[in-house]
Parts: C-alpha cells; sequence; structure tokens
C-alpha cells in the first residue's frame, strides 16, 4: 500500500516535471523574442537612424511606428503567455498536486491503521 | 518663440485644493489601513489578500515615476524620437518579470526576493550581499525622486524647496509606518487611477485640436521642426550606450525590489501572474500616451518655450494643460506628479525597511529566530530611519543633476539582484559563494563604472574626459555579474546542494500550499 502510494507521489511528481519543462521552454521562448525584437529595434537606432526616419505617409515614420509596435509586441507576448499558463499549466498543476495530497493523506491513514 | 503666459512658480489654489484632498485622503487610507495591520505578513504583503486587478494598478503604480510622466513627456516634447527610446525601455522588462520571475518569486519567498535566492543556499551570506544590493537600488531611486519632488513642487507650488523635500519624506513616512503594505498599495491605486485618467484626459485634449489623428500631431511636429523631430537625433551619439542602457531598462525591472515585492501581496502564483499582465497592459498604454503628449507639448506649446521654464524640460505636460485646460487643469496635473511621486517613494520606503528587518535584522542577525514582534518593530525603525535619511540626502542634492541616478539604480537591479535571482531558480549547481559574488560584484562594478563614466566625471565633476566610456555600465556589469556568479559557483560548490535544488524544485513547481516537506536547514 505505502510502496504504491509513494510509487504515485513519485509520478504525479515527474508529470510535474514534463508540464515544468515545457512552461520553461515556452518562457524561455518568449523572453527571447521580447530580447530580439527590442534589440533588434535598438540596433536600428543605433546603427541605421536613418532607415528609422524614413517617412511611411505624413506624421509617421518608420521609427514611431516601430517603436509602438515593440510596446504592441510586449502585449501580444504576456497574452500568449497568460493564456497558455491558465489554460494548460494551471489545471495540470492543480491535477498533479490533488494526486500528490491524496497519496499523502492514504499513506497518512496507513501510518495510522498500523499504529 | 512665442513666450506663454504661465502661472507656474505660483501658488495655484486648485493645486492646492487638489493637494490637500489628495493628503487627507491617502491619509485615511493609511488611518483604515493601520487598524488591519497588526503582524508582520500584514506589514509587509498586507496579508496575502491583494486581488490581481488591485496588484496590477498598484505595481503599475509603483513602477511610474515622475521620470515617466514628466520626465519623457519633456525629452520628446525637446528632442522627439529620441525620448520614445525610454517609453519601450521601461516597458519592455515587464514581459521579463511575467515569463522568468513572478511565478517562482511568489511560490519560494515570503516577503524579499532574497527570501528566494537563500532558500536552497547558506542564507547568511546571500542574505547580506542580498541586502546591500537592495539599499543601493533603493538609495539611488529615492535620491532621484526626492530631488526630483522637491525641484517640482517649488515650481508646482510655489513652496521652498527644502520644505516641499521634507513634506514629502513626512508623508511616505506616515503611509508605511502607521499603514504598512495595504496603505501602501492603495496610495499606488491611488496614484495609477489618477496618473493614467489625468494622461488619458490631456492626450485627448491634444488629439481634439488634431482630428483626433496621432499622424496630424505628428506631421504637425515635422511640418515645425523638421522631419529630425521623429528619427533618432543628438541623444544616441554612441550605439554601444544605446545597447547598454537597453539591457540596463530590460533587465533592471526584473530585479527592483519594490517591484519583486509586491508579488508577496497576492494569494498565489496565478494572481501573481494575472497581476503582470494587468500591469504590462496599464504600464503600455500609458507609454504609448506618452508619444501624444511629448509631441502635443511639442507642438502646441514650443520646445523653447517649455526649456525657459525648466531647462530639463519637466515642465512640459503641466504646461500642455495649462494651455489646454486653464489653471483649473494644470492644478490637477500638479497635484497628479504630487500623488506620483508619493506612491513611489513609499513602495522605495517598504522594500527598503524589508531589506533592513527581514534579511538583516531577523535573518542574519537573529538567525532565523526573531523574538515575537522584534521584526516588525524593527521594521517600523527602519521605516523611520530611511525616511530621515531621504530627506537629508535630498537636501544634500539640491541643485545636482540627479538623472543619472535613475539609470544607476536599474543598472545596479539588472547587474546585482537579477543575474543571482536568475541563477538561484534555474541553475542546479547555483552555490551560496556563487551567488553572494555575483550580487556584491554586480552592486560594485556598477557603482565603480558609474563614478568613472561621463555622467559624473564630465556632467557633474565638469572635468575634460571620462575613464569609462559608457554612460550607463550594464553591457560590461551584467555579462560579468552572470560569469561571476557561474564561475564561482563551479569553483566553491555547496557540499549538498543537490538535495535543496531538488526540494526547491519541487516547491517551485507547487507553491507553499503543497504537502512538501520542510527545505533541508544548511
Amino acid at each position: 500500500m505505502t510502496s504504491s502510494n509513494s510509487e504515485t507521489a513519485a509520478l504525479a511528481l515527474e508529470r510535474m516535471r514534463t508540464v515544468a519543462r515545457t512552461r520553461w521552454r515556452l518562457a524561455g521562448a518568449l523572453t527571447i523574442a521580447m530580447v530580439a525584437v527590442y534589440f533588434g529595434f535598438l540596433s536600428l537606432v543605433a546603427w541605421s537612424p536613418s532607415t528609422l526616419g524614413k517617412t511611411l505617409t505624413p506624421g509617421l515614420s518608420l521609427g514611431v511606428l516601430l517603436g509602438a509596435l515593440v510596446i504592441v509586441c510586449a502585449w501580444l507576448l504576456t497574452w500568449v503567455y497568460v493564456r497558455w499558463a491558465n489554460a494548460v499549466y494551471d489545471p495540470m498543476v492543480a491535477e498533479q498536486r490533488a494526486a500528490l495530497r491524496d497519496a499523502a493523506d492514504s499513506s497518512e491513514r496507513n501510518r495510522g491503521d498500523r499504529a | 518663440m512665442m513666450q506663454p503666459a504661465t502661472s507656474i512658480g505660483e501658488p495655484n489654489a486648485v493645486a492646492i485644493a487638489f493637494f490637500a484632498v489628495f493628503i487627507t485622503a491617502t491619509l485615511g487610507i493609511t488611518y483604515w489601513a493601520a487598524r488591519r495591520t497588526r503582524t508582520t505578513d500584514d506589514f509587509y504583503t498586507a496579508g496575502r489578500t491583494v486581488t490581481a486587478g488591485q496588484n496590477g494598478l498598484a505595481l503599475a503604480g509603483d513602477y511610474m515615476s515622475a521620470a515617466s510622466f514628466l520626465g519623457i513627456a519633456g525629452l520628446v516634447a525637446t528632442s522627439g524620437f529620441d525620448g520614445l527610446l525610454y517609453s519601450t525601455g521601461w516597458l519592455v522588462g515587464w514581459p521579463v518579470v511575467l515569463f522568468l520571475v513572478a511565478e517562482p518569486l511568489r511560490n519560494l519567498g515570503r516577503y524579499t526576493f532574497a527570501d528566494v535566492v537563500a532558500a536552497r543556499l547558506n542564507p547568511r551570506p546571500v542574505r547580506i550581499a542580498a541586502a546591500v544590493g537592495t539599499l543601493a537600488t533603493i538609495t539611488f531611486y529615492l535620491i532621484a525622486q526626492m530631488v526630483g519632488a522637491g525641484g517640482l513642487i517649488r515650481l508646482l507650488l510655489g513652496v521652498p524647496y527644502e520644505i516641499a523635500v521634507i513634506g514629502v519624506g513626512f508623508a511616505m513616512m506616515a503611509y508605511v509606518l502607521f499603514g504598512g503594505m495595504l496603505a501602501t498599495t492603495w496610495v499606488q491605486i491611488v496614484k495609477a487611477v489618477l496618473l493614467l485618467g489625468g494622461a488619458a484626459m490631456l492626450a485627448l485634449l491634444v488629439l481634439s485640436r488634431f482630428n483626433f489623428s496621432p499622424l496630424q500631431l505628428f506631421a504637425a511636429a515635422a511640418e515645425q521642426y523638421g522631419s529630425g523631430v521623429l528619427a533618432p537625433g543628438k541623444l544616441v551619439q554612441n550605439p554601444l550606450d544605446a545597447i547598454s542602457l537597453g539591457i540596463a531598462l530590460m533587465f533592471g525591472t526584473a530585479g527592483l525590489p519594490h517591484i519583486l515585492m509586491r508579488f508577496y501581496t497576492v494569494p498565489d502564483a496565478r494572481a501573481a501572474r494575472r497581476s503582470v499582465f494587468f500591469a504590462t497592459g496599464l504600464i503600455g498604454l500609458f507609454y504609448l500616451l506618452t508619444f501624444i503628449l511629448g509631441f502635443g507639448a511639442m507642438v502646441l506649446v514650443g520646445p523653447d518655450a517649455i526649456r525657459a521654464v525648466d531647462a530639463g524640460g519637466n515642465m512640459a505636460a503641466p504646461l500642455l494643460a495649462e494651455l489646454l485646460g486653464g489653471r483649473p487643469f494644470l492644478g490637477f496635473i500638479a497635484a497628479v506628479a504630487f500623488a506620483t511621486i508619493l506612491a513611489v517613494v513609499a513602495g522605495l520606503a517598504l522594500s527598503g525597511a524589508a531589506a533592513i528587518s527581514h534579511d538583516i535584522w531577523a535573518s542574519v542577525i537573529r538567525r532565523g529566530e526573531p523574538k515575537p514582534g522584534e521584526e516588525l518593530r524593527v521594521a517600523r525603525i527602519a521605516t523611520v530611519c530611511l525616511a530621515l535619511i531621504a530627506m537629508g540626502l535630498g537636501i544634500v542634492f539640491k541643485g545636482q543633476n540627479v538623472a543619472f541616478m535613475v539609470g544607476l539604480a536599474f543598472a545596479i537591479a539588472a547587474s546585482g539582484n537579477f543575474p543571482a535571482l536568475l541563477l538561484a531558480v534555474f541553475w542546479p549547481r547555483t552555490s551560496t559563494a556563487g551567488a553572494a559574488s555575483s550580487m556584491v560584484v554586480g552592486t560594485i562594478t556598477t557603482v565603480g563604472l558609474i563614478t568613472l563614466s561621463p555622467a559624473i566625471q564630465m556632467d557633474l565633476l565638469q572635468h575634460e574626459s571620462a575613464f569609462f566610456p559608457l554612460r550607463n555600465p550594464a553591457l560590461v556589469s551584467v555579462p560579468l555579474s552572470f560569469a561571476v556568479g557561474i564561475l564561482v559557483s563551479l569553483l566553491r560548490p555547496d557540499r549538498d546542494g543537490a538535495a535543496r535544488f531538488a526540494a526547491l524544485e519541487r516547491r517551485t513547481l507547487l507553491g507553499v500550499e503543497a504537502p512538501v516537506e520542510p527545505l533541508p536547514g544548511p
């Protein structure tokens, strides 16, 4: 009984690790995306200011447009992450946490029975 | 260039009335909060009862300083596109906070970010190093805010500089001392609503003159002052300087102690995540509004008229408000600027007090077992001391150009705090010696390089040249801090590091509510 409980617990923890790895991969990819967008923009500012000075329509230079798009990108990336975490990550964590708690409870009961 | 008739610098009855309402309301909140602040948990985290929406607003209120509102508007109004680099730079740190920091922080810590770094390492060296990084960040940020506050309130209300600094210091002390995190949170929420509302109203008034089209506004700016105002200009002379500043702004946000502390006020990691999402939305919206305010002030008020009132350009938004809405609206915007400063300094003072009482007193001096009530008492004494020090430094630095100090605070946060935090959460082999030396080296290198940089050598000391070419040292100090952390961890590993990381990983995944064994002690 006890050993199967600790197996359940170990399995739940292993499943958690898999979900967590997916989470870190996503978080890492999104961080890299944000870094690429922002430092891409900054590199143009630093090394090619004339590109950003190009006027697209009267009043709108490429620089102002890209600056605003950096902010929009930040919004989109946070939205992607929060959506994924709410829809996928939280239910998985809740499920595995419940499995761990059940395993802990029943091993507690077993100890009580033996005593 | 015509000189606008401005009443800035004279006492403004509407502004004084708004100040009085704001101070009365926030002291009322503090009185209400004081009766709910009994335990250490209440004092540092408002009992972890703040909702995600409230915390999102409070994060925005904690973060958007007077430099964001008055500084960026002034910079855009006087030098065009260059000012927008700050608008974007100050936002892009928030996704990094969301992806890498917010949730592990909430699951691993109690009151300060040092809790997380110390969770699986030997606490004393790590906490001492973290407290040094925290206090250095906070001191420079506070000086910048205090000097800004004194100058602004003198201009906006006509009261002497010293009285303004002392007034801000006492208001900050009252909020934190009596109302703790609960009062601080609500001051920040009120401020965020006022600031976003005020900026939105001002932007709408600007756009009403341009058929509600931002492009017509930008076109008018380009027509009057040349298309150069819509392109990178003089501010970015050295390409590496721009990149270095970008690194400090992007990674500094994830290392600011007063921001990180806010994640402990919500019930769980999910609420922490949602609160960053709200904060990113609100802060991004605000920085988009600064585009309109800045170019609006450039076209309607004019750069020369703005510089005539304040050489730094900080009065662009208030001048714009006066032009579009008369003295009453100027009074309102002045009160908003005042509220902005108060909310930021209150958050700073609270996180400084937590570093002193929780990290140094309770964890290092009392070795994690303070007497009952002692930690709270030390936190309150620390609050009073920090407020007095802030007032003193604010008066000492009167009239100095302290703009570089905000950049310095971000650079210390990015190189002293952020690398150790990231290594402690993600890298199994991080050791006590590695984390502590990363924080110490990051902080000292940053302060040292700033001292040798043009910002101090040339701008402040009037020397011909500087020993270190970059105005912001993050390009050097952030990679150095990571390298030191990794190298020292490999050379001086902790004995049972692997077991401790496994326990930490479990808590990172499941949170504190999960059935977990206590972490093995050092």
